[in-house]
């Protein structure tokens, strides 16, 4: 059963005459032991709709229903033990040690002066555990790295030992190597936490790798789920940005730029990674490849290129020059 | 390490109240007028020292002195780390942001009210000061009130702080215009109350002040979960099942009351508010409350304490204490602001 669901809800912003529906008619659902990657545009309503489902913001029509009750029926203090939430917004406590910080996700099963119990104090070891960053619980927040800093969020939102974590964004600051990271953390937390997962991220690749289910927003203000094949099957990636300068490319996961193009060649090459360079160099250059193009290209390496005319040339700019 | 975590504050701890406890009995021994400290042992053990003058030095003005720059001290510099966390805003503090001024502001109008003087006598009847008391209360939390609307409609902790010196300038310039139509008299005492000062307490009024103020920092220990929660901002507060709408009004209430019965009772004191939570950051290294709180008391007590021992200590009259605090204080903000990048707590 899902731990977390939406009945016909319709999220937006503003008040009255002046109130804006973003998205309208969601019948969404949230399982336990899945990752599931809310993709879209900027301004689409991620963060509008992720503020609905951890109940920061009711929703303008229907509403959401959490572990079997209606939102509007759950007090804050039962919030704090259903959804666990790491947001985008630095925090001022820059002096807290990341074990006190993970400590505070504890504070929805302490008692009123918040005094940890020896329970408790084992909770926020493996969280750190889990999240591999124990060997740096007694240093300050500040002294972080931002993909440190995100795993201590999302230790102390572990912490909180809720069956559903929503995550705002979670890789937005990050270097890539740290956004891999973090995403492999959040998939292996959904399985072997048995934790219902949700990010918002415009980290396509990734999410698409490591997401067992995906919500797409469409331009037009659909939202498409199902498990991530079906939902990039069912092109729905194509409907992300309504713009037809931009398209989504399967084979690399990720969107593209429709680059103008002039001329059309045939590519004769053996190595594919050696393919796809070349393939974008020529594009970038307005040169685009198609199969049943009459000019054929035959790549050595990067730098010995065979023309139609069997000349051999060293770089991009020459095949540009002959093709003008 | 938690463990030294809990050992520095064992160490500041030890320290503050080893200081506390000299500047008391420096308190008692200094003073305009020379007194033997085996005089004042003898009178504070309740013997009569057969001199009525001596007797009244140690026991109505010196002790009373001493109990209240503790108490303010304390208080104050508990409301400033209220309001630091509050606002999210480091640089906040109850003179800084007006709420002294508006305290000021509810004295000032009351005692125009009666036609009495202000300050230097808190109204001689109990009726008298708890009409005064309530008025700095009332003053203290109309500003509180309008910091909070502001602090909703401009974001930037910057602007807020440039708001709350604005609506200090304001309450100030109607305390003034109240004082033009005030008697030579009422101005007179007026001036001497805006110095600050620490012997405006009289043993009789000390029971009601030294109640509200403890009665306040219990209080403000009791806010020390949610308090720890707003350091993540109002959503991570939320989503850890804080009231934070309930949770600031309930500080800004407690700030409230403990800025005006001092401000009421000693005058406008400036700096200690702002200052002391970041000695005690940087004493204890630490976000964490459970410690900044008692060690923010303790060295806002040491603090008034050591301003108050300075004031008494000057051969031609008493210094006024809002001459002393920005000596103190203003090196310490300018080394922070200089230093904010290295300083854990603000990054």
């Amino acid at each position: 059963m899902a731990i977390l669901q939406t009945h016909d809800m319709a999220v937006g912003f503003g008040q009255g005459s002046k109130r804006t529906t973003l998205l309208k008619g969601l019948n969404l659902k949230l399982e336990q032991g899945s990752l599931v990657a809310l993709l879209g545009r900027n301004g689409a309503g991620k963060s509008t709709l992720i503020r609905a489902i951890t109940c920061d913001n009711a929703p303008i029509e229907g509403s959401v229903e959490i572990d079997g009750n209606p939102s509007s029926l759950i007090t804050k203090h039962q919030l704090s033990r259903l959804v666990a939430l790491v947001a985008t917004e630095r925090i001022m406590g820059g002096a807290f040690t990341i074990s006190e910080l993970v400590a505070l996700g504890r504070q929805p099963h302490t008692g009123f002066l918040g005094r940890l119990s020896k329970h408790d104090k084992e909770v926020v070891n493996q969280c750190l555990e889990a999240v591999g960053i124990s060997h740096k619980a007694q240093q300050h927040i500040a002294s972080l790295s931002d993909g440190e800093r995100q795993k201590a969020m999302i230790a102390k939102a572990l912490a909180q030992e809720t069956p559903i974590i929503v995550l705002d964004e979670p890789t937005a600051f990050l270097d890539v190597a740290s956004r891999i990271e973090t995403m492999q953390l959040l998939h292996k937390l959904a399985h072997e936490q048995n934790k219902a997962v949700l990010l918002s991220s415009h980290d396509i690749s990734q999410s698409l790798l490591l997401a067992d289910e995906l919500w797409v927003i469409t331009s037009d203000h659909e939202v498409i789920t199902g498990s991530t094949e079906t939902v990039v099957m069912s092109g729905a990636m194509d409907r992300v940005f309504g713009d037809t300068s931009i398209f989504f490319n399967g084979n690399l996961c990720d969107y593209e730029a429709q680059l103008p193009t002039k001329v059309k060649v045939k590519l004769k090459c053996d190595d594919s990674n050696l393919t796809r360079c070349m393939t974008n160099a020529l594009l970038r250059n307005g040169i685009a490849i198609d199969a049943a193009s009459p000019f054929v290209l035959e790549i050595v390496a990067s730098d010995k290129i065979t023309l139609p005319n069997g000349k051999i040339v060293a770089s991009v700019k020459d095949v540009v020059e002959y093709f003008k | 390490m938690a463990n030294t975590g809990s050992h520095r504050f064992s160490v500041v701890t030890i320290v503050l109240t080893s200081m506390l406890l000299v500047l008391v009995v420096a308190c008692l021994l200094f003073g305009s007028v020379h007194i033997d400290a085996s005089v004042i042992f003898s009178i504070l053990m309740g013997n009569d020292s057969g001199n009525a003058a001596l007797n009244t030095i140690v026991l109505e003005s010196r002790v009373p002195m001493i109990l209240t720059a503790i108490l303010a001290g304390a208080a104050l510099s508990v409301s400033g780390l209220l309001l630091q966390t509050t606002f999210n805003n480091p640089l906040a503090g109850p003179s800084i942001l007006g709420v002294s001024t508006g305290a000021g502001l509810g004295v000032a109008i009351v005692m125009l009210a009666m036609g009495g003087t202000i300050g230097g006598v808190m109204g001689d009847t109990i009726g008298g000061y708890m009409a005064t008391l309530l008025a700095a209360i009332l003053g203290a939390a109309v500003v509180l009130v309008i910091l909070m609307v502001f602090a909703s409609i401009v974001k930037s902790s910057t602007m807020l702080l440039i708001m709350g010196i604005l609506v200090s300038y304001l309450a100030s310039s109607i305390i003034s215009l109240l004082n033009s139509v005030a008697t030579e008299q009422g101005l007179q005492s007026y001036v001497y109350w805006g110095f600050g000062n620490f012997t405006g307490v009289s043993l009789d009024q000390m029971p009601i002040f030294a109640i509200v103020i403890v009665l306040s920092l219990v209080a403000s220990m009791l806010m020390i979960k949610p308090l720890n929660a707003l350091l993540l901002g109002t959503r991570y507060a939320q989503n850890l099942g804080v009231n934070t709408h309930r949770t600031r009004n309930l500080l800004l209430l407690i700030t409230g009351v403990l800025t005006a019965v001092v401000t009421a009772f000693c005058g406008p004191i400036g700096f200690l508010g702002l200052v002391v939570p970041h000695i005690a950051r940087l004493a204890l290294n630490t976000s964490d409350h459970s410690r900044l709180m008692p060690v923010t008391m303790l060295t806002g007590a040491v603090t008034a304490l050591l301003c108050s021992l300075i004031s008494v200590s000057s051969p031609h009259g008493i210094i006024p204490i809002n001459a002393i605090t920005p000596i103190i204080g203003v090196p310490i903000i300018i080394y922070i602001i200089i230093n904010r990048r290295k300083i854990n707590y603000f990054n």
